[in-house]
């Protein structure tokens, strides 16, 4: 800590010296100019290499616009099965007790800590010809690995946190007394749901969504193992990438890289915004009158 | 109408929140449950709104079982220690809020809702303030919100959970004077917690003293104030300077001696 002789405002006699702010800023933007902003330069720049034509092209390949089409179909299969999921999760983990809670909560935070790879696999084995049931399902003519039902499975199961996760906290803090309000005032169950508790994490769950749509979108891992890469019909859009990388053809992967780059930075866009309504919600709803709480075993 | 519980027991664990607590609420009474917090008033209060549902014993309202009845179904004005207003809501809309989601066939009309919330906001003194949200009110507008809104479907019980417990001396003691008031116009039947003493004497009709999931007395403030139970509600009730000493011949002799009162039984 440097002193200042005049006794300078509080705030520059507790900051680091000018020097030492700098350093940590350039080196921060430095960081973070190498290793993101630079890559994402370059998949455009590297996409756009021979032309707009060209890229139009690469986009319009028949086995790529196959694969843009199974991505679309997976995420709309995933994000509304997640959407129902992590609200009713958030739901009975924020407003109630019951016993195996901290397990609920514990189980959901699995797929994040689990590898992808593993995730893929455990449909294979469940699912797969040599698994428990891929006897019985060959018999009835079911197929799930190798094809889009297991791409869909496998998806949900990785993205399976996300709009959980971001609820729980939100409805935490938020507390069980506008529900219980609501209900001395003689609402219903659904209607306190969606007069009352919806709207006060709507950008929450906008949050969830988006990060669960871009996750099923970009996933590789898992989708890896169950896809069997059949080209035109099992291939999302990052495998379809890594195809066409792997046949030297860089224009049209990075062509087709550029979808899933532009997919990151809308995604960002609404997050930010989301991230900003939450701020707000949460504090106004730190903004109520503080007198100490009556112990929990009141409630 | 009036409350009856009878032989209530409620658990947290192994936290006993109230243990055979029996208790009458006389039709248009304001009675208030007085105690230091942990000793189970806000349990009781919540018991008898049907937001928690105790472990043995019932409640009856105008004699009729209750205790079973769905929240919704009580019909019971509910306003929280922390007002719970809407967030999202318009001040008008939170008061309009118990209006809107009744059934179809049970609904007042839109005009019908206007006149009626402007009607409680006139009566709250908080008309040109229709259109704000809770969180550009001050506490005591709060409070007063939040009573219209339980106001509004007309309830005939009132429960109010530590309403003026985050007010400032000042506003506290308007608004409970307005409460009392407010009380005697609506004929409703209103059950107050509170762990101030000088609250509940001022307003109740009838003060129910607790301690540790008991009920340690009730009567009206009179009652309680001048002949305590037990040695908790004459400690609770007021500044008290407890002498020590023992009784001999008529006198009771400790650092001094003091003659016994004359109507005085040991």
């Amino acid at each position: 800590m440097v002193m200042h002789k005049n006794g300078d405002s509080n705030s520059s006699s507790v900051s680091e010296p000018a020097w030492v702010r700098c350093l940590l800023i350039t080196t921060a933007l430095g960081f973070l100019a190498l290793f993101l902003l630079l890559p994402l330069a370059a998949v455009f720049v590297e996409a756009l290499d021979k032309g707009w034509q060209a890229y139009l092209a690469a986009l319009q390949e028949p086995d790529t616009l196959a694969a843009i089409w199974l991505t679309l179909l997976t995420a709309v299969c995933c994000v509304p099965a997640n959407l129902f999921f992590g609200v009713v999760a958030a739901w009975a983990i924020a407003k109630f007790s019951f016993p195996g809670k901290s397990l609920l909560i514990t189980l959901i935070d699995l797929p994040f800590s689990v590898s992808p790879v593993v995730s893929g696999l455990i449909y294979v084995l469940i699912f797969g010809l040599q698994g428990w049931f891929g006897p019985w399902l060959q018999a009835h003519g079911i197929k799930i690995i190798f094809a889009v039902p297991g791409i869909v499975l496998a998806t949900v199961f990785v993205t399976f946190p996300f709009v959980a996760r971001e609820l729980i906290p939100l409805m935490e803090s938020q507390g069980r007394d506008e529900e219980e309000a609501a209900l001395t005032l003689g609402a219903s169950g659904l209607q306190t749901f969606f007069r009352v508790t919806f709207p006060n994490i709507k950008w929450g769950i906008l949050y969830g969504v988006i990060l669960c749509n871009a996750r099923a979108m970009g996933e590789f891992g898992a989708v890896s193992v169950v896809s069997g890469h059949v080209r035109g019909s099992t291939n999302t859009i990052p495998l379809q990438v890594e195809i066409l990388y792997n046949e030297y053809s860089y224009a049209a992967a990075f062509a087709v890289a550029s979808l899933l780059a532009l997919l990151a930075l809308v995604t960002l866009a609404i997050k930010t915004v989301a991230e900003w309504k939450i701020r707000q919600v949460l504090s106004a709803a730190e903004a109520k009158p503080e007198t100490e709480r009556e112990p929990c075993y009141e409630r | 109408m009036s409350i009856e519980v009878d032989g209530v027991s409620k658990h947290f664990g192994l936290f006993a929140a109230l243990s055979d607590v029996s208790l009458k609420v006389l039709s248009g009474e304001l009675v208030a449950l007085l105690g230091p917090s942990g000793s189970g008033k806000t349990s009781l209060l919540r018991i008898i709104a049907g937001l928690e549902t105790p472990d043995s014993g019932r409640i009856l309202f105008n004699g009729e079982e209750a205790t079973r009845r769905q929240v919704q179904e009580r019909k019971v004005g509910f306003v929280f220690q922390h007002y719970a207003l809407f967030r999202h809501m318009t001040v008008f809309d939170n008061i309009a809020f118990g209006l809107t989601v009744k059934p179809k066939k049970s609904r007042p009309g839109k005009e019908e809702i206007r006149d009626k919330v402007y009607s409680l906001l006139k009566l709250i003194q908080l008309e040109q303030l229709s259109d704000r949200y809770p969180g550009q009110l001050s506490g005591g507008q709060r409070q007063r919100v939040a009573l219209a809104r339980a106001l509004a479907v007309e309830p005939q019980v009132l429960l109010l959970d530590e309403p003026f417990g985050s007010l400032d001396a000042k506003v506290r003691l308007e608004l409970r004077r307005w409460l009392r008031r407010l009380h005697d116009e609506i004929h409703a039947t209103s059950v107050f917690v509170t762990h101030d003493q000088e609250e509940a004497l001022e307003v109740a009709d009838r003060i129910v003293v607790m301690n540790q999931g008991r009920i340690e007395q009730q009567g009206t403030p009179a009652e309680v104030y001048d002949r305590p139970a037990t040695p908790f509600v004459f400690d609770f009730l007021g500044n008290v300077n407890l002498f020590q000493g023992r009784v001999n011949e008529g006198a009771a002799q400790g650092g001094m001696v003091l003659d016994m009162p004359v109507d005085y039984q040991i």
